[in-house]
């Protein structure tokens, strides 16, 4: 059990150079190396539910000179997400990348990008996140333009400036950080925070922090990369971008500096409230007019991460709760809702909503499992959407921000809008002439989409049990920065 | 190129790349390492590309032959980290230290940084070449060749 | 501090030049200097006045060498952010090559197809 952490970013690592290696003789060894690394990972990161919160001392060297994995109750709880959204968005490219060439290069860079999110989920060294989140960017910049069309390209090439603008923000929050507190390790610079008053210096970084984690986690006003690049990406990518890469590169890294290294304060409790409120109305607003389905998502995914940091931001055990539920909730839901239109996409050949229509007839399950993913981001009960956007506007109204749980209100109101809207024209309705012959999807293909499908119903179920084991370890693992740091540098 | 630089780089190439083996080989001992004696030697090779133009450079090193070194040094600094296992930490230093100071010494560390130069001085020269024989596939495409979209 | 004031400087260059040019090849060459910027910040963090290079030769005092070097660690952490620069700039100039076959032109302005 104790040296399963650093498997977590050797397997992936290891998929990568083998299977590019053996690619060069079968090219069918990525989808083996891949299907398996992250079925194992899957396995492992349920292994460490429920298991005591422990450090891992990479090469022996004991903390705070060395760099430590730490498995707390966040980081079990991000691994999890992150692993099971991974395998499912490798059983659906099983079979989907097939209308790309080059897949062994697709493997190897997705295993990359797993490797480094795992990494960033699990790291409790302030430089060691940095060099983690760059490995997953740069392998997210290269599937963004996997298909090297015209649009694909620019849109990869916008995100790249910002990402890389903001990763030069990012370091140099790092580098004030050194220079104010002399170490790197977080729970190290958690307790010279909490001692004492916060150096003005420390603002400054803070404020470089959330410009840079902004941008890689899509807060509006930071946003502009997002509608272009997820769109174009693979939609299995698509599916990862949006499901899991900007929460863990951006949202998790963000509370986890704010909450457990600088201590929670109103203010900037505050702050995260007023970008979360600004993410949701923009993102509602600017979603309504849209043709192209995936950037219709896109516009969706900013207004549901909103939602998540309007939760985080709060500070209340509710409001975190509700939170990170609602982050569990949106990876399961918009990967699904990404595979459907790349299921959709597979079968018809066009993204557009005005040239489809009444795609019931031809494609059962993908209708139902989009009618489901449609369903639960509206947030309509007995799905699993209802439940966490609930539990956010009560925890709004408990800590009397009455104004953000109006708007709450409202952009779920709009969000129930655009996609009925969606998908009554998508699913429902009239076939068009050009349609009348497409097939269902492959199997593989399937499988995922029915699995997050029943992931969507059974997270609703399943939450009075997570609310007392994982999401309630998790948020206790944000609120109290004394047991991170007695668990880092006391053990 | 002209003659000069021609029989310049004729004669040079090989100490710049025997420079940068040492900065590799002493890189637990004084500046350099890895990366930086990696950078050299990949240097030296850029260099003959551009001396020499890129046909001859390809024959000496092709792009498929850096490609696969590049993923043999990666692997072998994934399987030194893995193997620290033994000592039990990944990473962990489990070769016996020796006395400082000299050449074989301090565990892992020149393995470490075999490793990395030699995946540095492969990847250097395989984005260099792939982004000079770019325009390889697109005339190819262009002249009947290649069909569309098929990979190298 | 006027060291580190002007390194800011350097940065809020890169920044102008990545904002103000429609280039795009002058766009990467503004993240590179934003990146060799932050680089450059992050070592004169680790300098001490009248110090020496950290590298141990036989026949130092150890404490004596401890109090005196500059501080070893931000060398090591900007040299690993150098090649994180070099990975992303190889990208993005790989993009550039891309971008200008399909579009035929380096001008940031004509390379909107995407929008709204």
């Amino acid at each position: 059990m104790h040296n399963l952490l650093p498997l977590f970013i050797g397997i992936p690592l290891g998929a990568v150079f083998l299977g590019l290696i053996i690619a060069k003789l079968w090219r069918g060894v990525g989808d083996l190396f891949a299907f398996l690394g992250t079925l194992s990972l899957t396995a492992f990161s349920f292994c460490l539910l429920g298991h005591p919160p422990f450090i891992y001392k990479m090469g022996g060297w004991i903390p705070p000179v060395g760099i430590n994995l730490v498995s707390d109750g966040l980081s079990t709880f991000m691994l999890i997400v992150i692993n099971t959204v991974a395998f499912l968005a490798i059983c659906f490219s099983l079979k989907y990348m097939e209308l790309y060439t080059a897949k062994p290069k697709y493997y190897a860079l997705f295993m990359l990008m797993l490797a480094g999110m795992n990494g960033v989920a699990l790291t409790g060294d302030m430089f060691n996140l940095f060099v983690f989140l760059e490995i997953a960017s740069i392998a997210s910049y290269a599937l963004v333009a996997f298909g090297c069309e015209h649009e694909e390209l620019e849109a990869s090439f916008k995100y790249i400036i910002l990402g890389g603008a903001a990763s030069a923000f990012i370091l140099l929050g790092v580098a004030i950080l050194y220079s104010i507190t002399g170490t790197l390790n977080m729970a190290d610079m958690a307790q010279i925070f909490s001692s004492g008053k916060i150096n003005k210096a420390a603002l400054f970084a803070l404020a470089f922090f959330t410009m840079g984690f902004g941008v890689k986690g899509a807060l509006v006003p930071f946003h502009a990369w997002l509608p272009d690049a997820h769109p174009s990406a693979p939609a299995p990518i698509s599916a990862m971008l949006s499901g899991v890469l900007i929460k863990v590169l951006g949202i998790y890294a963000l509370t986890r500096i704010i909450f457990n290294v600088f201590g929670f304060t109103p203010t900037l409790g505050t702050i995260l409230m007023a970008l979360g409120g600004l993410s949701m109305v923009m993102g509602a607003l600017l979603a309504i007019g849209q043709d192209d389905l995936k950037r219709l998502l896109a516009y969706s995914t900013i207004s549901q991460i909103g939602y998540i940091v309007l939760g985080l931001g709060l500070g209340t055990p509710l409001g975190i709760m509700g939170g990170l539920f609602h982050l569990l909730n949106h990876a399961t839901f918009k990967s699904l809702l990404f595979m459907s239109s790349g299921a959709i996409e597979y079968s018809t050949g066009t993204r557009k909503l005005s040239q489809m229509g009444g795609l019931n007839k031809r494609l059962p399950v993908t209708t139902a499992t989009s009618t489901v993913g449609f369903l639960s981001v509206s947030g309509i009960p007995p799905f699993n959407g209802f439940f966490s956007k609930l539990i956010v506007i009560i925890a709004c109204v408990e800590a009397h921000q009455y104004i953000y749980a109006g708007v709450a209100v409202f952009v779920g109101l709009f969000t129930l809008l655009y996609f009925m809207r969606v998908q009554r024209n998508l699913l429902f309705g009239d076939l068009p002439e050009t349609l009348k012959g497409i097939k269902e999807v492959p199997f593989l293909m399937c499988l995922s989409l029915v699995i997050l499908t029943l992931l969507c119903l059974g997270l609703s179920f399943l939450y009075p049990l997570m609310s007392k084991t994982i999401l309630a370890s998790a948020r206790d693992a944000l609120l109290d920065t004394s047991a991170y740091i007695k668990l880092v540098l006391g053990g | 190129m002209t003659l000069i630089v021609k029989t310049v780089v004729r004669i040079v190439s090989a100490f710049i790349v025997l420079y940068g083996i040492y900065i590799i080989l002493y890189g637990h001992l004084t500046p350099g390492g890895g990366f930086p004696g990696g950078v050299i030697v990949a240097a030296a090779f850029i260099l003959i590309m551009l001396a020499y133009g890129k046909e001859i450079a390809l024959k000496r090193f092709g792009d498929r032959s850096a490609s696969l070194l590049d993923n043999f040094g990666a692997l072998g600094f994934l399987v030194i980290a893995l193997l620290g296992l033994t000592g039990g930490y990944f990473f962990f230093n489990f070769i016996n230290k020796g006395q400082p100071f000299r050449l074989v010494s301090a565990g892992t560390m020149p393995l470490s940084n075999i490793a990395i130069g030699i995946k540095v001085l492969a990847c250097l020269y395989a984005v260099f070449v792939a982004l000079a024989i770019f325009g390889r596939a697109v005339h190819r495409v262009e002249r009947g060749d290649l069909k569309g979209g098929e990979e190298r | 501090m006027i060291v580190y004031l002007l390194t800011l400087f350097l940065f809020v260059m890169g920044i102008y030049c990545l904002v103000a040019k429609k280039n795009i090849v002058k766009k990467v060459i503004g993240i590179v200097i934003m990146d060799y910027a932050v680089n450059l910040f992050l070592v004169l963090v680790g300098y001490r006045r009248e110090g020496v290079a950290p590298i141990l030769l036989k026949g130092m005092d150890r404490a004596k060498f401890a109090t005196q070097s500059v501080d070893p660690l931000p060398q090591a952490l900007v040299l690993t952010s150098i090649v994180i620069g070099l990975g992303v700039l190889a990208l993005m100039v790989a993009l550039c090559i891309r971008l200008y076959e399909k579009y035929k032109t380096f001008d940031m302005s004509e390379i909107r197809r995407l929008r709204g």
